[in-house]
C-alpha cells in the first residue's frame, strides 16, 4: 500500500538509502505484554494469544491478551495524561515535535530489528520491511513533528464590537484499531497526526503482527514521551477493538480496515458517546489505462499495484481496465512479468512476494480464484497455491474479466489481478466508478486532457496518473463512499486530531 | 531583544538575569578565549581569501583589543558568490531536485550541530560583541536552534492550492523558490540574525549570499563550517564577511540577486530599496529600527511592570530593534515607577560579559559608544531629568552606565531617535486616548507593549497601537513561530512564522484549459 514516495520520490536527491543488511538475528522477543502508562502489563484476564510466522506456521511467541478491563486501564491513564495541567498538555508544541523527531531517530536506529520483526510477525519481503515501511514510518513522524507548532489558529474579522479568535485544542483520548497489513506504517499515520496535535492515544495493534507496536512502546518511554501519552492494547477486534469503540472515556477513535468493520465501529460509536470517528476502510481500486499510454510504465505499476505486499492492501489495483486495442498486448506483457515474481523466504533479499497472513485470510482468497474460474473469467497465470499446507499464493491474473462477477466486486486482498476491456473514455469512467467503494484510482495516458478529464471524474479519494502507490506523508488519503470517512496524512489529518475552539470577547464600546 | 522561555518558566513573569537564575541552570564555565577557526570568506563550500587580499580586524569590545584579522569581501567576491549561487540554484541542480523533506532534515542536521557546538558559538559570540555569556548560552544559541528547527518543519508544508476559477480550466499554484537571496545581517544578534534569514530561506529551497556585520563576522563563518558538514549542496549558503557602502551595496544593486532581505537601520534600509529600484527591482524585505513604546497602565502590576519595563529597554546593552525606548507611565504612579526603575537600573551588573554575574557587557564598538553618549548630552541639555547613569562605565572597552531619565517630553531627540544603548526615558501620561495618540506618533512602528489588569483597556490599547508587535503584560516575547517585522519605517515585509516563508517565495499560477470542468 504505502510506499511513502520511496520509489517515486528517490531519485531527486533524497537522503541515500542504505544499502540491506542481513535481517537481525532475533532470539527471543523482548516485548510481548500491554503497554499501559509506560509500563509494561499483563492481561487482566491472564490471557494470552499466540502470534505466528506465517511463512513458516511457527509459533513465534505469545503474548498478552488485552480484553475491556485493560481498555479500561489504559483509557484511565490515557486520560489522566491529556488532564489539563498535565505534563503532556503544558507542554511547548515544539517540544512535542522534538519528542516526535526523537521516536523517528529510535526508529532509525532500531530499524534492523523492526524491519526483521516486521517480517517474522507478517510475512512481507524483507526488503520491503526494511525500506518502504520503515521509511514510510520515519517519514510520517518527521512529517507530523514539523506540524506541532504550525497549527494555527485565526483571528476573525466579526461583525460589530468583538474580538474572535480560534484555537485549535486536542480531542483529548483517540483510540485507534489498526491492520495487519503494514503494522508499523499504520500505526505510525494514527499516532503521528494525534500526537501532533497534543492528544493521548490507546493503540491496538492487529492480533495477527503485535510485535512492531509493542517495540515501539519501548522506543515512546526511551523517546520521554511522558506516562499515558501513548498505551498499547494487543488483542481481538471483537474483545479490546470493541471495548474501545464503545467507550464512554474515549473522545475520538480512528479505525483502518474492512469496510464491514468500519460500519460495526460507526455504529459503537454513535450508540456510546457519539465519539468523532476517522475510517479507512476497503477498496475494489479502478485504473484505466489507454492505448496512447506508456505500455511499459503501465503493465508495471498496475502490477506492482495488484501484487504489492502479497495484494494485502486497501490500495490494491484490482480492476484494471484497459482498451481494446491493446488490450492483448497488456494481457501478454503482464502475464511475462508475473513470471518473474519470487516467491519465497521473505527473509531472502531476493524474495519479492511472501505468505499470506493467515489461513483465513488464504481461504478467501482461493475460493474467489475459484468463483472466478466457475463465472467464466480467462484464468492467464497463477491460480494456485505454491507447496502444501503453506500460505503462498501465486500470482494469479484474470482477463475477460466481467463486471458482475464477484473477483470485480468484493475485495481480494491477495495476489490477483483483474483485467477488463473497454471501448470508450466515457464507459470506462462509469463502469470503475460503479462500485461502493472510492478509495483510490489510476489513469494511464500521455494525453493531457485526458488525465485531466479522467481524475476529475474519478469518485476516489487519491486518482494517480501515471504512477501508483505513490503515497506521501504529505498527501492525504482516504475514500470516498464506503472506503472511509475523513482523510489521513497531509494537512487535512490535523483536522481530525482537533477540536475548534471559538473565542469571542466583547470590546469596550465606551473606550 | 529575545528571552528563553526558560527564563519565562522558571520565573514566572521576570527576566532577572541574576546571579542565582544563572547558576540555577548550571551554565558551564566559559572559555574567556575561545580559538578562532575560520576567517576566510565561505563561498561554494569552500574557505578563501578575499579578491582583494584586503583584511580588517574584529575588535573585542570588553578590551579594544583586536581578536583577529579577517578577509574583506568587495563587489568581485559578491560576485564570486552570486556565481556561486545562482549554479547552486540552476533548474535541475541537487538543491532544486532534492526532495523538500530533505531540505528539512539537513536544517534539522545543522540545528543538531548547533546544539552540539552551544558552548563554544556563546563564547565566540561573547568574545566578538561583548554580549553577556549567560545570554549567549541561555538565550542566543537555544533561539537559534528553535528557529532553524521550527523552518525545518515548514519546508514540505509550504503548499500551493488549486482554485476553483471561471470557466472550463483548470488552475493550481506552486510555491517556488525566488531564488538567490542576499542577506545582510547586523551585529547585535549575529547568530540570531543569521538563522532568522537562514531559516526560511532554505526551508523554500532558495540559494543565499548572506554579508555578516564587520563587527561580529566570526559565529557566522563557524556556523558556516557546519552549514558544510551537515551535507548543504555546494553554492547554497555563501557567507561574506566585509563592510556595508563594499561588499553590502554590492548586493543590494546585484543585477543577479533576487530578492534582499536587510536588518540595520532605517537610514540603510533606505538605501538599499533605492539600490533595488535602481538595479533589477529585486524583492525587498527589511526589518529596521523603532523607537517602541511601552505603556504602563496604573492598574498594573507595578513590581512586574518595573521589572518587564527595565528588560524592554537595558537587554542586550539596549541594542536592540525592538527596545522598550519610551516607557509611558499613567500619572497616578509616574513617581513611584520612576523611583522603583531607577532603583533597579542602579542594581544592574555591568563588567567583564564572561562572568556569569554580569547582566550588562560593552557596546559593540567605538561609534555606538560615542553616539549613546552623544544622546545622553542631548538629553541633558533639552531638559530631561537624568535620574542615574549617564557615563561611561569603566576605564576600557565600551561600557556604559545604565541610564535613566525622566520628564521626557515626546519632542526631545532621546523620545524620538533610536538610541540603541542603554538609556531609558520615561514619560508621564493621564488618559488612554491621549497615549494611544502619542504612541502612534512616531515614524516607527515596530514593537510596542501594554501593562494592565483590564481586559477592555489590554484590548484597547493592543487595537489602537501602529505597530507590528504589542506585547500585554511580557515584553521581548519571541517564538519562531509568531511574525515580527515593523508597520511604517520599522521595515517591510514579516520574519519568522508561516509569514515569514512570503518574503522567500514566488507564486506560480498554473492554468490548464480543460475538456469540460467540474466541481
Amino acid at each position: 500500500m504505502a510506499q511513502n514516495g520511496v520509489t517515486e520520490n528517490g531519485a531527486g536527491g533524497g537522503a541515500p538509502a542504505p544499502a540491506l543488511p542481513r535481517p537481525a538475528d532475533v532470539q527471543g522477543i523482548a516485548h510481548t505484554k500491554i503497554f499501559i502508562d509506560n509500563e509494561w502489563r499483563t492481561s487482566c484476564a491472564g490471557r494470552t494469544f499466540p502470534t505466528l510466522n506465517p511463512a513458516t506456521g511457527v509459533k513465534i511467541c505469545d503474548v498478552q491478551e488485552a480484553d475491556e478491563e485493560d481498555v479500561d486501564k489504559a483509557v484511565e491513564a490515557a486520560k489522566a495524561a491529556v488532564q489539563r495541567g498535565s505534563p503532556w498538555r503544558r507542554m511547548d508544541a515544539s517540544s512535542r515535535g522534538r519528542l516526535l523527531h526523537k521516536l523517528a531517530d529510535l526508529i532509525e536506529r532500531d530499524r534492523l530489528l523492526l524491519a526483521t520483526l516486521e517480517t517474522l510477525d507478517t510475512g512481507k519481503p524483507f526488503l520491503q520491511s526494511f525500506f518502504i515501511d520503515m521509511d514510510g514510518s520515519i517519514k510520517t513522524l518527521r512529517y507530523y513533528a514539523g506540524w506541532t507548532d504550525k497549527i494555527h489558529g485565526k483571528s476573525l474579522p466579526v461583525d460589530e464590537s468583538f474580538m474572535c479568535l480560534t484555537k485549535h485544542e486536542p480531542v483529548g483520548v483517540c483510540g485507534a484499531i489498526i491492520p495487519w497489513n503494514f503494522p508499523l506504517l499504520m500505526f505510525m499515520w494514527k499516532i503521528a497526526p494525534a500526537l501532533s496535535c497534543g492528544n493521548t492515544v490507546v493503540i491496538k495493534p492487529a492480533e495477527q503482527t503485535p510485535l512492531t507496536a509493542l517495540h515501539i512502546g519501548s522506543l515512546i518511554k526511551e523517546a520521554g514521551f511522558p506516562p499515558g501519552v501513548v498505551n498499547i492494547v494487543p488483542g481481538f477486534g471483537t474483545t479490546a477493538g470493541a471495548a474501545i469503540a464503545g467507550h464512554m472515556g474515549i473522545d475520538k477513535v480512528a479505525f483502518t480496515g474492512s469496510t464491514e468493520v468500519g460500519q460495526l465501529i460507526k455504529e459503537a460509536a454513535a450508540k456510546s458517546n457519539l465519539k468523532r470517528v476517522t475510517l479507512e476502510l476497503g477498496g475494489k481500486n479502478p485504473c484505466i489505462v489507454f492505448a496512447d499510454c506508456d505500455l511499459q510504465l503501465a503493465v508495471e505499476e498496475t502490477q506492482k499495484g495488484a501484487f504489492y505486499n502479497q495484494g494485502q492492501c486497501c490500495t490494491a489495483a484490482s480492476r484494471v481496465f484497459v482498451e481494446e486495442s491493446i488490450h492483448e498486448e497488456f494481457v501478454r506483457c503482464s502475464i511475462e512479468k508475473a513470471k518473474k515474481i519470487v516467491i519465497g523466504d521473505p527473509l531472502d533479499p531476493q524474495t519479492s512476494q511472501g505468505p499470506q497472513i493467515d489461513r483465513q485470510q488464504f481461504d478467501k482468497i482461493m475460493d474467489l480464484i475459484e468463483s472466478g474460474k466457475k463465472e467464466g473469467a480467462r484464468l492467464e497465470y497463477g491460480g494456485v497455491a505454491v507447496g502444501e499446507k503453506s500460505l503462498f499464493i501465486q500470482p494469479t491474473i484474470f482477463s475477460g474479466v466481467k463486471d458482475h462477477m464477484r473477483i470485480a466486486k468484493e475485495e481480494i486482498f491477495g495476489p490477483v489481478q483483474c483485467i477488463f476491456s473497454f471501448k470508450t473514455q466515457q464507459e470506462a469512467i462509469e463502469r470503475a466508478n460503479c462500485s461502493q467503494y472510492g478509495l483510490v484510482s489510476a489513469a494511464f495516458t500521455t494525453s493531457l486532457d485526458r488525465a485531466l478529464s479522467v481524475s476529475a471524474a474519478l469518485e476516489t479519494g487519491t486518482v494517480w496518473i501515471n504512477c501508483y502507490n505513490a503515497l506521501h506523508a504529505q498527501t492525504p488519503f482516504g475514500g470516498y463512499k464506503m472506503s472511509g470517512n475523513g482523510r489521513e496524512l497531509g494537512e487535512y489529518a490535523l483536522a481530525e486530531y482537533s477540536e475548534v475552539k471559538t473565542v469571542t470577547i466583547k470590546l469596550s464600546e465606551t473606550m | 531583544m529575545l528571552r528563553a522561555a526558560l527564563f519565562s518558566r522558571t520565573l514566572p513573569g521576570l527576566s532577572r538575569l541574576s546571579t542565582n537564575l544563572y547558576s540555577s541552570l548550571a551554565i558551564p564555565a566559559p572559555s574567556c578565549r575561545p580559538e578562532v577557526q575560520f576567517n576566510q570568506l565561505f563561498i561554494n563550500n569552500q574557505w578563501q581569501d578575499a579578491a582583494s587580499g584586503k583584511t580588517f580586524p574584529t575588535i573585542n569590545p570588553a578590551t579594544g583589543e583586536v581578536i583577529c584579522q579577517v578577509a574583506e569581501a568587495d563587489e568581485a567576491d559578491v560576485d564570486k558568490a552570486v556565481k556561486a549561487a545562482r549554479d547552486a540554484f540552476r533548474f535541475g541542480s541537487p538543491w532544486r531536485r532534492m526532495d523538500a523533506s530533505h531540505r528539512g532534515l539537513l536544517l534539522h542536521r545543522l540545528a543538531d550541530a548547533i546544539e552540539r557546538d552551544t558552548a563554544y558559538l556563546a563564547e565566540l559570540e561573547t568574545l566578538d560583541n561583548g554580549k553577556p555569556y549567560a545570554v549567549s548560552y541561555a538565550v542566543d544559541v537555544p533561539h537559534v536552534v528553535k528557529c532553524l528547527r521550527y523552518y525545518a518543519g515548514w519546508a514540505d508544508k509550504w503548499e500551493g492550492k488549486t482554485i476553483p476559477i471561471d470557466g472550463d480550466y483548470f488552475c493550481y499554484t506552486r510555491h517556488e523558490p525566488i531564488g538567490v537571496c542576499g542577506q545582510i545581517i547586523p551585529w547585535n544578534f549575529p547568530l540570531l540574525m543569521q538563522a532568522w534569514k537562514l531559516g526560511p530561506a532554505l526551508a523554500t529551497g532558495n540559494t543565499v549570499v548572506m554579508k555578516v556585520a564587520e563587527q561580529t563576522p566570526l559565529t557566522a563563518l563557524y556556523v558556516a563550517s557546519l552549514i558544510k558538514e551537515v551535507g548543504f549542496p555546494e553554492g547554497v549558503v555563501n557567507i561574506l564577511p566585509g563592510m556595508g557602502p563594499s561588499a553590502g551595496a554590492a548586493i543590494a544593486r546585484h543585477m543577479d540577486v533576487d530578492k534582499l532581505a536587510f536588518t540595520g537601520s532605517t537610514e540603510v534600509g533606505h538605501l538599499i530599496q533605492q539600490a533595488s529600484g535602481n538595479s533589477n527591482l529585486k524583492k525587498v524585505t527589511l526589518e529596521l529600527g523603532g523607537k517602541s513604546p511601552n505603556i504602563i497602565l496604573s492598574d498594573a502590576n507595578m513590581e512586574d511592570a518595573v521589572e518587564q519595563s527595565h528588560f524592554a529597554l537595558f537587554f542586550n546593552q539596549g541594542q536592540c530593534c525592538c527596545a522598550g525606548s519610551r516607557t509611558y507611565v499613567q500619572e497616578e504612579v509616574y513617581d513611584e515607577f520612576l523611583e522603583r526603575s531607577v532603583e533597579r537600573a542602579k542594581r544592574r551588573v555591568v563588567g567583564n560579559p564572561f562572568d556569569l554575574n554580569t547582566e550588562q557587557g560593552p557596546q559593540v564598538d567605538q561609534e555606538q559608544f560615542n553616539k549613546i553618549l552623544g544622546y545622553i548630552s542631548s538629553g541633558k541639555r533639552e531638559g530631561a531629568k537624568l535620574m542615574c547613569g549617564g557615563g561611561a562605565a569603566a576605564d576600557r572597552g565600551y561600557f556604559i552606565q545604565p541610564t535613566v531619565f525622566g520628564d521626557v517630553q515626546d519632542d526631545m531627540t532621546i523620545a524620538r531617535e533610536e538610541i540603541f544603548g542603554p538609556v531609558m526615558q520615561i514619560l508621564k501620561f493621564k488618559s488612554l486616548e491621549e497615549v494611544v495618540t502619542r504612541a502612534n506618533d512616531s515614524k516607527y512602528g515596530l514593537a510596542a507593549a501594554v501593562f494592565t489588569k483590564d481586559i477592555d483597556k489590554a484590548n484597547y490599547v493592543s487595537n489602537g497601537l501602529r505597530a507590528g508587535t504589542v506585547w500585554i503584560n511580557c515584553y521581548d516575547v519571541f517564538g519562531a513561530q509568531a511574525p515580527f517585522g515593523g508597520y511604517k519605517a520599522s521595515g517591510n515585509g514579516r520574519e519568522l512564522g508561516e509569514y515569514g516563508l512570503d518574503n522567500y517565495t514566488e507564486v506560480k499560477t498554473v492554468t490548464i484549459k480543460v475538456p469540460q470542468k467540474n466541481s
